[in-house]
């Protein structure tokens, strides 16, 4: 183990200030300075990614009167992965009375995230939860209500109380065009600056401070420099390590991977969420699994054959050979299991070999139940849509056979470490979104990454960074400093380009992915993250030797766009593996197979692992950083849902 | 499903163009063994590892979410924008809509105000040029009331949300015989005007909307209704008759 990695000094948050945990916002934001209106417009930030997060913050610093730059990959803002959000947002508004609170809500999260958050933090979240509502319904969100007028609500996620809010099966299509819209009222305000096609390749430190970043013109392959006075991340997470995932194509680690070997503390990569309801694999050629919303599982039971090998269609298999394991396996709970329960079931029975559909890798989804109890219209009006999508991938009407389910990596919990000010160990360095690590712990609850993301970038960071800005200004930006990270930006591509071999970028990534997905997926061992870490410096290092990518760099290449990006997934896969070694106890989406109790649950280790582990870039390999975690609130207990 | 899949061949007619500046051509590729299970962007997938494989350039096309929601892909396929199937993106169409050794044609958009950057990326940046202009409703992070403070009819919050659905992929105007953008542009308006949020800004919304929209240089409507047809939201026809109202209100 301690060839893998070293452990440096204990870190923590100093940011957060003390008392009741309900006072402790009020309290940071009444202390944090504030910056003179005529000066901000001096001030200049950079935001990367224009999801909820990002788009939410670059709009409300142009609002505040900031001088924001802002970047996405795609060809416009409105584009970000949150757009694909289906279920909801969680607030704590208790329209309903049914018993919600923020202190609830944080307390859930807290629990949710089976004790690996922060409570300061996510007491913060809860607290903000409120105001997201307003700010998005003012915005002209159209959420869904009620013949009153008022707004509905459901529940959502194993939850017990009804606070999420939802716009059909597209809240966060429709949350993200409300930032969206806000930003481009920026844009037209002058505030914002928009560059769309461009990727960041590279942070610039200087003196160290993040100063601003080299990106790439999408277009013309033009290697810009930009400087400022404080940047911003939320460029995601990193799903994509697993190649396939719910993720869009193009979400990628480099921007935080490049924040990481400049100096930002990376936090728990090792916390993957599995979403048990997607869409199977059908085939080697699949480029990306399609998330079905868990709110089917509300009325669709799961089964599988109860003899291993059965190969007989679904319809063909009689009621008392049928295994409905969930309702077996959890009685109280059943097919309403947490995600993380219903995704490792799903894995247990296929790999007994009663998995089925193509590689035997799926579970069925039956609303056979559903349907002849509450009538095909009900079913229809509840979850059309999502049949639909499923007809149109798989080709298979799920009203007369049931669907196939299998789970999906969906979300990483871990990101940049960042304080109570949403700041990375290098200052000057905001993190938001998925990109930090900061309010799920080890498992982030259904419909809260949405709430997360606003939260931040409507509220928090706006307030937290004008207080890094007001202590300013921190002088010239190092002309060294910027040309280094250029070169060292102009040194990659050309050596992406100049390898000539046989093997493309995808190719790579994809048995990259399937050894994450082996080896450091829902279930993992000390044996089979060692294979990984024997694994995955091999495979990098015949990348290096023998990828492919055509073209050149001086134009639109999408070949060498994945390039890059591949590279950086091998550094953070391995990362991964070592965080994920080294935690020998099970907590949340992290399952050790050596860490469960008599009735297969994950088993966490609370003397030994309550703590966030920060790894720090080292030339001769990571150094682990402990971040330890008191809880003054909530009283640490073992999940059971049986 | 492993029985039918018995891999197809094609023929594909790709309009290939380096840039805005290059003429452009239809050059055509086979692809055998494809799976009728692969979405039509995985066949394109499995043809550029070819392409770049031989040191060919693969064929630039947009694409990101392949779910059917950012609105990033698009093209038009065998004539018809995101191809035939009813409310469906490039992305979610699949290979066992079309049949065995098909001739398949794919171009990029083709909209003077949507400049071709590769292949079948087009630039739709004039899009966000008519959101800038007046596609949202004013209110700074922090300034809003309790959300329950303006109770909202079902039945507009749900003619608001359908309008809203909008992914802004361009096939309504690819479809358009005058390149118009009315759909597009009256799908926000619609969304907007139909809250009591949208009000105060409503007529200078529809005003300033419609006139950066003429001014990028999308065609009139003429009421054809091609846009309707291909839209994968299926965003309703009569959202143009409504920003033809508001915005003959807001220039009395």
């Amino acid at each position: 183990m301690n060839e893998l990695y070293t452990e440096g000094e204990p870190i923590r948050d100093t940011k957060a200030p003390e008392g009741p945990i309900e006072d402790r916002w009020e309290k940071r934001k009444f202390s944090a300075k504030l910056v003179n209106p005529a000066n901000k417009r001096k001030l200049h930030v950079i935001v990367v990614g224009t999801g909820l997060a990002g788009g939410s913050a670059a709009a409300t610093l142009g609002e505040l009167g900031y001088n924001v730059t802002s970047f996405c990959y795609q060809d416009s803002p409105r584009r970000a992965h949150s757009i694909a959000a289906q279920g909801g947002i969680n607030a704590a508004k208790n329209y309903r009375g049914d018993g919600d609170s923020i202190y609830r809500l944080f307390y859930d999260t807290v629990k949710g995230g089976d004790f690996r958050a922060r409570e300061s933090n996510v007491y913060r979240l809860a607290q903000v939860s409120v105001n997201i509502i307003d700010q998005a319904v003012a915005q002209g969100v159209p959420f869904a209500r009620e013949y009153g007028g008022l707004l509905d609500t459901r529940s959502f996620g194993g939850a017990q109380v009804s606070r999420t809010f939802y716009a059909r099966g597209q809240t966060g299509q429709q949350l993200l065009l409300g930032a969206y819209q806000a930003l481009e009222r920026q844009i037209a305000a002058g505030t914002v600056k928009m560059h769309t096609r461009h990727e960041m390749l590279e942070l610039i430190v200087s003196d160290g401070r993040a100063r601003g970043v080299i990106v790439r013109d999408m277009v013309t392959g033009e290697i810009e420099r930009h400087v400022a006075d404080a940047v911003v991340l939320a460029t995601g997470g990193y799903g994509n390590v697993f190649f396939l995932s719910t993720n869009a194509k193009g979400c990628n680690t480099t921007a935080i991977w490049r924040a990481h070997r400049r100096g930002a503390m990376f936090a728990n990569p090792c916390y993957t969420q599995i979403h048990p309801t997607c869409i199977p694999v059908s085939g080697e050629y699949q480029s990306k699994l399609t998330l079905m919303s868990e709110s089917l599982r509300n009325d669709g039971r799961v089964w599988v054959p109860a003899k291993a090998g059965d190969t007989r269609p679904a319809a063909e298999i009689p009621e008392d050979e049928r295994d409905y394991y969930l309702e077996r396996i959890y009685p109280a709970f059943g097919n309403l299991v947490p995600r993380d329960i219903a995704s490792r079931a799903a894995k247990n029975v296929c790999d007994e070999g009663r998995g089925v559909g193509p590689g035997g890798l799926g579970v069925y989804l039956d609303f056979a139940d559903a349907i002849s109890r509450l009538g095909r219209d009900a079913v229809e009006k509840k979850y059309g849509n999502l049949f639909e999508m499923y007809e149109r991938i798989t080709g298979e009407d799920p009203y007369t056979q049931p669907m196939r389910i299998y789970p999906a990596v969906h979300y990483t919990m871990g990101g940049l470490w960042v304080d109570y000010d949403l700041q990375s160990t290098i200052p000057g360095l905001f993190v938001i979104g998925e990109a930090n690590f900061s309010d799920h712990g080890a498992n982030r609850l259904g419909a809260s990454a949405l709430m997360q993301g606003l939260a931040d970038g409507y509220f928090v960071l706006p307030t937290t960074i004008g207080d890094y800005l007001a202590n300013g200004p921190y002088g010239e930006v190092d002309e060294e400093a910027v040309a280094e990270a250029e070169i060292a930006v102009r040194n990659k591509i050309e050596k992406l380009l100049s390898v000539n071999g046989t093997r493309t970028a995808d190719s790579y990534h994809r048995e990259l992915g399937k050894i994450m997905w082996d080896y450091c997926g829902m279930e993992r061992t000390e044996e089979s993250l060692r294979k990984a870490l024997e694994r995955i410096p091999e495979l990098r290092e015949e990348f290096w030797q023998n990828v492919k990518v055509s073209g050149q760099a001086e134009e639109l290449n999408q070949a060498l766009e994945r390039a890059g990006r591949v590279a950086d997934f091998f550094d953070l896969a391995e990362l991964m593996c070592i965080d994920a070694l080294h935690r020998t106890e099970s907590c949340g989406g992290h399952f050790r197979a050596e860490s469960q109790d008599a009735d297969g649950e994950a088993l966490r280790d609370d003397e030994n692992f309550a703590y966030v582990a920060a790894w720090e870039y080292g030339e001769q390999g990571p150094i682990l950083h402990k971040e330890a975690l008191d809880y003054e609130y909530v009283k640490m207990s073992q999940r059971s849902y049986k | 499903m492993s029985e039918r899949a018995k891999g197809m061949n094609l023929t594909l007619k790709v309009w290939r163009q380096n840039g805005p500046e290059d003429k452009g051509r239809m050059v055509t590729y086979r692809v055998e063994d494809v799976s009728p299970d692969m979405s039509f962007l995985e066949m394109l997938d499995v043809l550029n590892e070819r392409l770049i494989l031989e040191g060919d350039d693969p064929i630039a096309f947009d694409h990101d979410c392949r779910e059917g929601i950012c609105g990033m892909c698009g093209m038009v396929i065998n004539g018809v924008a995101h191809g035939e199937q009813v409310a469906t993106t490039t992305c979610q169409l699949h290979m066992r809509h079309f049949e065995d050794n098909a001739v398949i044609t794919i171009e990029p958009w083709r909209a003077a105000p949507f400049p071709v950057v590769k292949d079948l990326v087009v630039d739709r940046s004039a899009f966000d040029r008519i959101i800038q202009a007046g596609g949202f409703i004013s209110v700074p992070a922090g300034s809003a009331p309790d959300a329950h403070s303006v109770p909202v009819k079902k039945v507009d919050a749900d003619a608001a949300f359908d309008a809203a659905t909008c992914i802004g992929c361009g096939a309504c105007v690819a479809a358009c015989p005058n390149g118009s953008a009315s759909l597009f542009t009256a799908a926000k308006i619609t969304h907007l005007s139909l809250l009591p949020q949208g009000q105060p800004e409503r007529a200078s919304r529809a005003k300033a909307m419609v006139e950066q929209m003429d001014a990028e240089g999308f065609g009139g409507c003429t009421n054809t209704g091609e846009c309707t047809a291909v839209c994968p939201k299926g965003i309703p026809l009569d959202t143009i008759a409504r920003m033809n109202r508001d915005y003959l209100k807001a220039s009395k």
